[in-house]
């Protein structure tokens, strides 16, 4: 394997973890408060129809972008409402969501399907995408690539030093105490499912806008579930869901690696190995049980109704 | 004592006029008036579900009146949220307590103050510090909430109050979780403040400490405001019968027992807690005679919970070697063949553990009671329904019928029927945790005669709680537990509340953990 | 005013009112999302639910579809009932088509009477197979059912796509990615003379009224109940939790693997890569619609399959994407779980509450 092997490898493991990094980085926040929504796969192919054919519309990626963070706010707050204000079960509602926004895209982008358009050209960061390997590696991406690293720092700040920060863990900790002292639990709890949502749809318009860039029905291929992994592993720390992110990367471009080495292995059997690393990985960390619980947020997933507050 | 500041200062602190808040099914607060002075210690007294919350959370803001006015240092007001109540100076304890484990003392003080408060006070750490060695509360604002025991907790709880300055405490039973103690300890803090003009609101139904601290009473029932007096012109009796009304009647003292054989003993039983924060048990031996009541007192979270699932089966680990009944090992047992062999449990959490809350009664009977009613794997449901109703009409059971759902209950009526239903598989050995906590006076004297005739036909009964009352009532010999230690086992008439009181702070523990007692 | 109040207990009218109310409002949905791409929403609708019952043909075609869904739904229902959360239909399908194809190939001209038991099982044993994988990961390593069986879905699709391009494509098939045709001796018997209704279809019914069985008249059933209602109680009453888990996966694996091996040895008579148009997915609206009940489950598979086959027909007569099947599913999901809410919750005028 010659040196520059190697730098594409570690590019393009940078470029497909992305789309994971920014998906899994609203989902940790909504996570962090309590709320399971699994309808990331949904929101996901929502920002990918709605952003490219607003980007292909219009002419302009950005306002694709703007486009897919609506979208996935829109559709979170579907979600948001059944679960929070209606009690639904956040697991069939998380569900629900993503078989409705696989159906959804591919209805309305039939018309789009097979069409093209320019996204985001890649911006050499001057002086540092000079540096051998590293420059090419890190500093020649596309915008958006330097946006997910530029978000994670910002999201670990202010989950980790902020008073928001505190509050988005009291509710996910203890709704009940959190209400009980004032905190608006389901106004919490709702902000987060919208920024979640925000944030699926971003890694949705990653996919069509940059990393294809075209609109193919089920583009993502589960990578909204793969997201949804990556939390878990990642103990619901945003460092982690960093570097996991930027590794199931490198797990999904594996079968460029193993052609470059000579490997002939069918193709379909490659396609796999995304899907049975995220099952390893899983094994590997959730066998200790102790250790989940004492990280994962403590009213994951159970509702809460201010209603029954006697 | 504070009454020179009390009538030097004639104007009242907060007033509460017809205040009423309707629940589904329940009048939680019917026209409630009650007035409160500056320095004043004003005890709310009630039986379980006569209004106390509902009324205490409304003036918190936590709970919205359907009618009614606040009256706050002469000004009406409307508390509509916790953070109005806060920043008008009331600060609540409440009973299950509002802390964040996973958060420092400091995080947890931060999460109730403004911005704006909290700016004024600058260095949040500093003034825990102050305060804490002005009223000898002992914080520490870098410790984990999950690290400290239930009287730390409450202390930080208190402390989160007096950050703020706070002109009326209210706190919500704060003495049913402390060692008889640590109340001593709580009621110098609660003296302090009042001597400085605080209010205090005080919720209790324990009659002896209302009568030790209180200036003024108010009693509910059902929701009604009963009457108002002066604890120290009343005896216990006459304001219990102002508590629970004229027909109730109260449980007199039992007859102790005696037993001699041997049907159940624990022996080194040492285990490292499951859950994240949970107690481990350290090296607990205890042997249970037939014929009696074994009773194990204790703060919360010192290793009940522990002990009660490892000694159920519930916690799957197999402990050879540990466990025997009649003699028998049953450590390697399943929860299930541990039941076929003569076990019983009534557990703490009636909804969610001891019974299924969505299913009916019929099917709640069927969850531990199979014998006679499955044949080749298939459930004979008219016979569990006869079963069912037997059970309701023998242990009175308020419920319309065989066919209603546990969570209709009401908690006195659903315990009722749970120790039923496990009194009614002849267990030789029952374990029964805190069987009469949020219970009405009428139900919790029926499961203590329940207890009681089980017993005398011959059963085993361990008898877990945290209300050192009904433990001296019911027990007939006593142990306590502290951080994951059981104290020697004593006869209940050779024993005191205070030497219980200094085993549940563990003053029994040899070793140097004494000092990271749960207590 | 009006004001939300809980109920004391569950509402039984609204537990059978709801899935009636979703599937209404669903079609109120869809009225309009017709109209606004302007069609006749009273067209499309007679499209996507009358024509699939017109006449005899659309009707077995209606019953071809039926059969997967209710096997998957039935075994999901069990699932869900246990509180565990097998999204692996799907996978489970696509698994017992590999495995019963497999088998079918190997007997090649074979027109013994066993062939078609002996394939029937292989595709029953491939499901229960691609079952167990997530339920030993669960209880042994505490992994996420969800997630495992979701990426065991991804894992069978591929591994299928990679057999029908390898080592079971047709020697003689010009390089399609399929296998050869099952011999007569593999395929299900049709029972009637007009279309394809075979006997996967009894199958699936049968299924349904065995686990109607197990879950009200058996011990076993209320164990089920009991474990997914109240884990805390089922342990605290003794029962054996990891035998409930792999009975209700093993038999959820079984009957999906079953609907995958009838698909392939029934109405296609081949392995393809296009088994499934997602029947384990829409298999959990099936279940949800059907109340998790198997007597349910017989009734929403039927409308689903209706909806399956109008989707087919509204392409063809009137040029609407067959994709709007997928998003009424969610819709009707979405509509279920809301009305849900009025098992749990009722709405009074508030001068009832001031008593």
């Amino acid at each position: 394997m010659d040196i520059d092997l190697i730098t594409q490898v570690l590019f393009a493991a940078i470029k497909t973890g992305t789309p994971l990094l920014f998906v899994a980085l609203g989902e940790a926040i909504c996570e962090k408060t309590g709320v399971l929504n699994l309808g990331q796969e949904g929101m996901m192919l929502m920002g990918a129809v709605v952003g490219f054919m607003v980007a292909y519309g219009t002419g302009n990626a950005g306002l694709g972008l703007v486009g897919a963070m609506l979208i996935g706010c829109v559709m979170s707050l579907i979600f948001g409402v059944l679960v929070l204000h209606l009690g639904a079960n956040q697991v069939a509602t998380g569900l629900a969501l993503t078989i409705f926004g696989t159906g959804l895209s591919a209805f309305i982008g039939t018309s789009v399907v097979g069409k093209t358009l320019t996204g985001f050209e890649p911006i050499a960061i001057p002086l540092l995408s000079d540096l051998p390997v590293i420059g090419k590696v890190l500093f020649s991406h596309d915008p958006l690539v330097y946006l997910a690293i530029a978000l994670a720092l910002v999201i670990a700040y202010v989950a980790n030093k902020t008073r928001i920060g505190l509050t988005i863990k009291a509710v996910g900790e203890n709704p009940h105490a959190a209400n009980a002292i004032g905190i608006k639990v389901l106004h919490v709890r709702y902000l987060a499912v919208m920024f979640g949502g925000a944030m699926a749809g971003l890694g949705g318009a990653y996919m069509s806008l940059v990393y294809t860039p075209m609109w193919v029905e089920n583009m993502t291929a589960g990578r909204g579930w793969i997201a949804l992994a990556l939390v878990v592993f990642a103990s619901w720390r945003i460092g982690n869901i960093m570097l996991g992110a930027y590794l199931f990367g490198l797990a999904s471009i594996m079968h460029l690696v193993l052609q470059g080495m000579g490997w002939s292995i069918s193709p379909n059997l490659l396609a796999m190995l995304p899907y049975v690393a995220t099952i390893v990985v899983m094994v590997l960390i959730s066998a200790d049980k102790y250790k989940e619980k004492l990280l994962a947020p403590r009213s994951l997933g159970k509702p809460f109704d201010p209603r029954q507050m006697a | 004592m504070s009454e020179t500041l009390k009538s030097q200062n004639s104007s009242p602190r907060l007033e509460l006029l017809n205040i009423t808040k309707q629940y589904p099914g329940c009048l939680a607060n019917d026209q409630i008036c009650m007035t409160l002075m500056p320095g004043e210690i004003h005890a709310l007294l009630g039986e379980n579900g006569a209004g106390k919350s509902t009324l205490v959370k409304t003036i918190y803001g936590v709970v919205a009146p359907d009618s009614g006015n606040i009256v706050w240092d002469g000004a009406d007001v409307q508390i509509k949220s916790p953070a109005i109540a806060r920043d008008l100076g009331i600060g609540m304890v409440f009973q299950h307590f509002s802390l964040f484990e996973t958060l420092t003392v400091a995080q947890n003080i931060e999460l109730c103050l403004s911005p704006s408060q909290l700016a004024e006070i600058g260095d949040l750490d500093a003034r825990i510090r102050e305060l804490s060695s002005r009223y000898g509360l002992n914080v520490d604002p870098t410790r984990y909430v999950h690290s400290l025991s239930i009287g730390e907790r409450q202390r930080v709880e208190i402390m989160r109050c007096l950050v703020q300055s706070v002109k009326l405490l209210i706190l919500d039973e704060p003495t049913s979780v402390l060692t008889p103690q640590e109340v001593a300890g709580l009621f110098d803090v609660l003296r302090q403040l009042s001597a400085e003009g605080c209010s205090i609101l005080f919720i209790s139904h324990k009659l002896h400490e209302v009568t030790e601290i209180c200036d003024n009473a108010t009693i509910l029932r059902s929701g009604q405001l009963v009457a108002d007096c002066v604890p120290k012109n009343e005896t216990p009796a006459t304001i219990a019968k102002l508590m629970v009304g004229d027909l109730a009647e109260q449980d007199a003292g039992y007859e102790k027992a005696h037993g001699e054989e041997v049907v159940f003993n624990a022996q080194k039983l040492t285990l490292a807690a499951k859950q994240p924060f949970g107690t481990s048990l350290k090296d607990v031996n205890f042997s249970l005679r037939k014929g009696e009541i074994l009773g194990i007192a204790g703060v919360a979270g010192n290793g009940q919970e522990e002990l009660m699932s490892i000694i159920s089966g519930e916690d799957k680990r197999n402990l050879k070697d540990t466990l025997f009944l009649s003699g028998k090992d049953i450590g390697t047992l399943s929860a299930g063949a541990r039941r076929k062999q003569g076990l019983a449990y009534v557990p703490e959490e009636r909804l969610g553990r001891g019974a299924v809350p969505d299913m009916s009664l019929s099917e709640n009977t069927l969850l531990t009671h199979s014998a006679g009613f499955v044949k080749a794997g298939l459930v004979n449901w008219n016979a569990v329904k006869q079963y069912a109703k037997s059970l309701i009409n023998q242990y009175s059971v308020k419920c319309h019928g065989e066919s209603a759902e546990a969570k209709s209950l009401s908690g006195g009526n659903l315990q009722k029927f749970i120790m039923g239903r496990e009194i009614g598989q002849q267990p030789k050995v029952l374990i029964c945790a805190h069987p009469t906590w949020g219970v009405d006076v009428g139900a919790a004297l029926a499961i203590h005669q329940a207890l009681l005739t089980l017993r005398d036909q011959g059963a085993s009964i361990l008898l877990i709680s945290e209300d050192i009352d009904e433990l001296f009532l019911l027990a007939d010999r006593m142990a306590a537990v502290c951080n994951g230690h059981l104290s020697p086992v004593v006869r209940v008439e050779e024993t005191s509340i205070d030497q219980i009181g200094q085993w549940m702070a563990g003053t029994f523990i040899e070793t140097d953990t004494t000092s990271e007692a749960h207590a | 005013m009006i004001r939300v109040q809980a109920r004391t207990e569950q509402s039984r009218l609204m537990t059978f009112a709801s899935p009636l109310l979703a599937i209404v409002l669903t079609l109120i949905f869809g009225s309009i999302l017709f109209t606004a791409l302007g069609k006749d929403p009273l067209q499309a609708l007679h499209v996507l639910l009358i024509m699939p019952l017109s006449d005899a043909y659309n009707v077995s075609e209606m019953l071809v579809k039926m059969g997967p869904l209710l096997l998957c739904a039935v075994g999901l229902s069990l699932c869900y009932r246990a509180n565990l959360w097998n999204i692996g239909a799907e996978g489970q399908l696509l698994a017992g088509a590999l495995g019963g194809s497999a088998v079918a190939l190997a007997f090649g001209d074979s027109e013994s009477m066993w062939v078609l038991p002996v394939t029937l099982l292989g595709g029953i044993a491939s499901g229960m197979a691609w079952s167990a994988i997530p339920t030993y990961l669960k209880l042994k390593f505490n992994s996420n059912l969800i997630l495992t069986t979701i990426m065991l879905n991804y894992i069978a699709l591929y591994l299928l796509i990679w057999a029908v391009h390898g080592p079971l494509r047709d020697p003689m098939g010009f390089g399609f990615p399929e296998s050869a045709l099952f011999s007569d001796a593999a395929l299900l018997p049709v029972l009637s003379d007009s279309g394809r209704v075979h006997l996967g279809v009894v199958f699936a019914v049968l299924a349904a009224l065995v686990a109607w069985f197990i879950l009200s008249k058996s011990h076993l059933g209320f164990k089920i109940r009991v474990y997914g209602a109240d884990e805390p109680a089922a342990t605290y009453a003794g029962f054996n939790a990891n035998g409930i888990s792999w009975f209700v996966m093993l038999f959820a694996g079984a009957l999906a693997g079953l609907a995958g091996v009838a698909e392939v040895a029934g109405p296609i008579g081949q392995l393809t890569p296009n088994v499934s148009p997602g029947y384990g997915y829409s298999a959990i609206i099936v279940a949800y619609l059907g109340r998790l009940h198997p007597a349910g489950a017989i009734v929403s598979a039927v409308f689903l399959a209706i909806l399956y086959m109008g989707g087919d027909l509204a392409q063809i007569e009137m040029g609407i994407p067959i994709a709007v099947v997928g998003m009424f599913q969610g819709v009707l999901l979405f509509f279920l779980l809301a009305c849900d809410f009025f098992i749990r919750y009722r709405l009074v005028s508030s001068r009832e509450t001031v008593a």
